[in-house]
């Protein structure tokens, strides 16, 4: 039994235009300790499915049906009181703008010792012994000198490690961190990611990093899932993600990103933009914007399979690689033609990148 | 480089805002101000595309507004086309808006929501006078839609009706309008997705092409500007440090900030192993900028002084312990009961990863010298002790940029006076 399995999750927002249909029979599992990437562009589904984790999803939203089993008990049968025991105590989530998930009115240690008081049910002074030793635990130097300052007297660095060292506070098991680096500079964001890297391994706690920054992924995931328009399109470890994308939209992800040292005069892009999700283009939904549509891609929707197989898994093992692509169920007649090139590496440019042929 | 005179060019360029300050301190005239650009030299040639990269706070939008006369300077000067546009008029100011424009990084927040796309467009056209006749306005209208890849049919519809990527085309052929030659970008792409930012990227290297317009893009991704830029300039604390073709910038020698944010940039490349360089702690305040070279508080190649042999990472961290003396930011009852009756010395060299004893004896004497005064909170006698023995030459010379052996750094590492550490005596304090 994984630590987190999610089954058939799908949220719809009611909205005056029509139904949104944010996330679409999404399945996936992450295992305790492991470091799972969520990817996708705007509107891709992967905020409300860290929101529907927490079962933090507001009117006019719903989790219209699927379970999500956090080890073994379905989160969407518990209580309220319960689901509170829960949030911030085993799964705790840290957002991307640090500046406002935290008080402006509290001290940042008093926000962090709130939370241990509430969950672990300390008296006041070994709260704030343990937010002390938190901090310190995040690289805040000088701790006890900045146990007392208001948020506003932090860095923006500083902040998000504030809010890690909440997040850290009660020893969860999983981690949502969503776009945890995103408002950060990448001096900044290195220091977090090696943080949350060191945390993962020293603790065992497993992380579902959301993101849409696939250097990001590459750096810190060992699994990774693609999202579009609320489907997983392609979930794979890294390795085979990036040097063996199996799906479209993944490939044409990667070739859009400009990267140090390529001297390409023109970026590849992804013509057209993400269907609004009220209404989904039938049968594959990234058909528009498929370089390699067919007539079929309109027709049929593709179900997510084992690309050497083409077979739809009841569970799937962490170093399968699964993809939503009618050219793993053999329907396409062209087929899919792209070339991975992995660059060599030379004194100031790493490998890897995919080059559309 | 050219020797005609570039299309745009800043010398000396200083921009201070004043800090908030409450009202005791404004009736005692003490007033603080933030430098966030201080003493910026650029030039931008005809069709070339200047890239302007920096971490947040460094001054890079504020280059930006400066350049364009949005913000005045404090400071120095800009020509355009060999006029000094410090000095314009303001009536002067907006004719030279025809020849100037700006994109912004948010396109949501700099399109009134009020006006159509077409109204959006043809305020630039009426303020400036360019078309006179409704019909040709229009036709103009629906060949910049055209320009920048919307369906010109779209002209009467709101901004709300568009997606990011598509509101940014749409400030893109706003600033189009008037037909600039020179266009400042500031963060065009980072709110957008990846595969639109390439969209985007695509369009500004095309219209750059047709009309061989210049721009200044600001950005603080750079494999963005690698990409787009004939030129970098990298900014820190409001100066420029290194300047270069992404070529010279991107191979050593460099400039040791350029160095630490490539290598700080996470590769789509999950084998790839980063000699990373993490850069401690986080951009000191433009209010109050450290002495010297800006950067040496934070920079991993920072010069040993001289008369002493150093380890690099051993005098890296010894110059961070001093810092934090001088900053008073040691909670030293805290490292005393954490220490485990090992001494306020051994808890100290703990902490700031300084070995015992230093490599150099003379140097380790001084050293437990001021260790001992901290264990008896005396954080003045600390700091002078080690103050005036360890005096490195990047936190007392300012360095200027200068030709290195490709592209121009502003670094003292490149400077053959300061090689053994040794500073110009006349200046020693």
């Amino acid at each position: 039994m994984a630590l987190l399995e999610v089954e058939d999750l799908n949220v719809r927002f009611y909205t005056e235009d029509g139904v949104v249909k944010a996330t679409n029979d999404l399945s996936y599992q992450i295992e305790a300790g492991e470091r799972f990437g969520v990817v996708g562009e705007s509107g891709a589904g992967k905020s409300v499915t860290s929101l529907a984790l927490m079962r933090l999803i507001e009117e006019p939203g719903v989790v219209e049906s699927g379970e999500i089993r956090f080890k073994g008990q379905n989160l969407l049968d518990l209580e309220y009181e319960e689901m509170r025991q829960i949030r911030g105590n085993e799964i705790a989530m840290i957002f991307q703008d640090a500046e406002t998930a935290l008080n402006p009115a509290y001290t940042v240690g008093e926000q962090i010792s709130e939370a241990i008081r509430v969950h672990l049910g300390l008296n006041e002074e070994a709260a704030k012994e343990r937010a002390i030793e938190k901090l310190e635990s995040v690289g805040i130097p000088d701790a006890p000198q900045r146990y007392t300052d208001y948020p506003h007297q932090f860095s923006g660095g500083m902040q998000q490690r504030a809010v890690i060292a909440m997040a850290l506070s009660c020893d969860p098991d999983l981690i949502i961190a969503d776009e945890p680096t995103t408002a950060l500079d990448v001096t900044i964001e290195a220091q977090i990611l090696s943080l949350l890297e060191d945390i993962c391994t020293e603790t065992d706690t497993a992380i579902q990093l959301i993101t849409h920054d696939l250097g990001v992924v590459a750096e810190f995931c060992e699994r990774v899932m693609v999202m579009y328009a609320g489907h997983p399109v392609e979930m794979a470890t890294v390795e085979d993600l990036y040097y063996n994308p199996q799906h479209p939209y993944t490939v044409g992800l990667m070739s859009s990103i400009p990267r140090i040292g390529d001297n390409r005069d023109r970026l590849q892009t992804i013509p057209g933009r993400m269907p609004d999700l009220i209404e989904n283009p039938p049968g594959c939904n990234f058909h528009p914007r498929c370089p390699y549509a067919e007539e079929v891609c309109t027709r049929m929707e593709p179900p997510l399979v084992d690309v050497e197989t083409g077979v739809e898994l009841e569970e799937v093992a962490s170093d399968q690689q699964t993809a939503a692509c009618l050219e793993h169920t053999g329907d396409l007649q062209k087929g899919l033609d792209y070339t991975v090139t992995v660059r060599e590496e030379t004194s100031m440019e790493a490998d890897g990148g995919v080059t559309d042929e | 480089m050219s020797d005609s005179e570039p299309l745009v060019r800043a010398e000396g360029l200083k921009k201070y805002y004043e800090s908030e300050t409450d009202f005791i301190d404004r009736l005692l005239g003490r007033r603080s101000w933030v430098k966030a650009v201080d003493g910026v030299s650029l030039e931008i040639q005809e069709g070339e595309t200047l890239g302007l990269v920096g971490e947040s706070g460094c001054g890079k939008s504020s280059v930006g507004r400066t350049l364009l006369q949005l913000q005045e300077a404090t400071e120095g000067s800009v020509y355009y086309r060999g006029t000094d546009i410090t000095e314009l008029s303001s009536s002067e100011l907006r004719d030279l808006r025809q020849d100037v424009q700006l994109i912004f990084q948010n396109p949501q927040s700099s399109l009134n929501p009020r006006l159509t796309i077409s109204d959006i467009i043809g305020e630039a056209l009426d303020i400036h006078d360019i078309v006179d006749d409704k019909q040709r306005r229009d036709k103009k209208i629906k060949e910049l839609l055209d320009r920048v890849g919307l369906n010109a049919s779209h002209a009467n519809r709101y901004p709300h009706e568009f997606s990011g990527g598509q509101l940014q085309r749409i400030g893109i052929a706003r600033a189009l309008a008037v037909e600039p030659d020179f266009i400042v970008c500031d963060e065009p792409v980072s709110a957008l997705d990846v595969s639109v930012q390439a969209q985007i990227l695509n369009l500004l290297e095309d219209l750059q092409n047709e009309f061989g317009i210049s721009y200044l893009f600001i950005a603080h991704d750079l494999s963005v500007v690698e990409h787009i830029a004939d030129r970098i300039a990298v900014m820190y604390l409001g100066k420029i440090v290194e300047v270069g073709t992404p070529e010279e910038l991107f191979s050593p020698p460099q400039h040791p900030y350029t160095e630490a944010l490539l290598s700080a940039i996470p590769e789509p490349d999950p084998k790839w192993e980063p000699d990373r360089i993490l850069l401690e702690g986080t951009v000191p305040s433009p209010i109050d900028p450290p002495s010297g070279c800006s950067f040496h508080t934070r920079c991993p190649r920072v010069i040993p002084p001289k008369d002493f042999a150093f380890e690099q990472t051993e005098w890296r961290s010894l110059l961070d312990l001093r810092l934090r003396i001088v900053d008073r930011e040691l909670s030293l009852d805290k490292i005393a009961a954490d220490s485990d009756s090992q001494g306020m010395d051994a808890a100290l060299r703990d902490l700031f990863n300084i070995p015992q004893p230093l490599s150099d004896p003379q140097a380790e004497d001084i050293l437990s010298e001021a260790l001992s005064h901290l264990e008896e909170h005396d954080f003045e006698a600390a700091e002078e002790i080690l103050s005036e023995a360890f005096v490195s030459p990047c936190s007392v010379h300012e360095p200027e940029l200068q030709q290195i052996e490709h592209g121009r750094a502003a670094c003292h590492l490149y400077d053959s006076r300061y090689d053994d550490g040794s500073i110009e005596p006349e200046v020693r304090p």
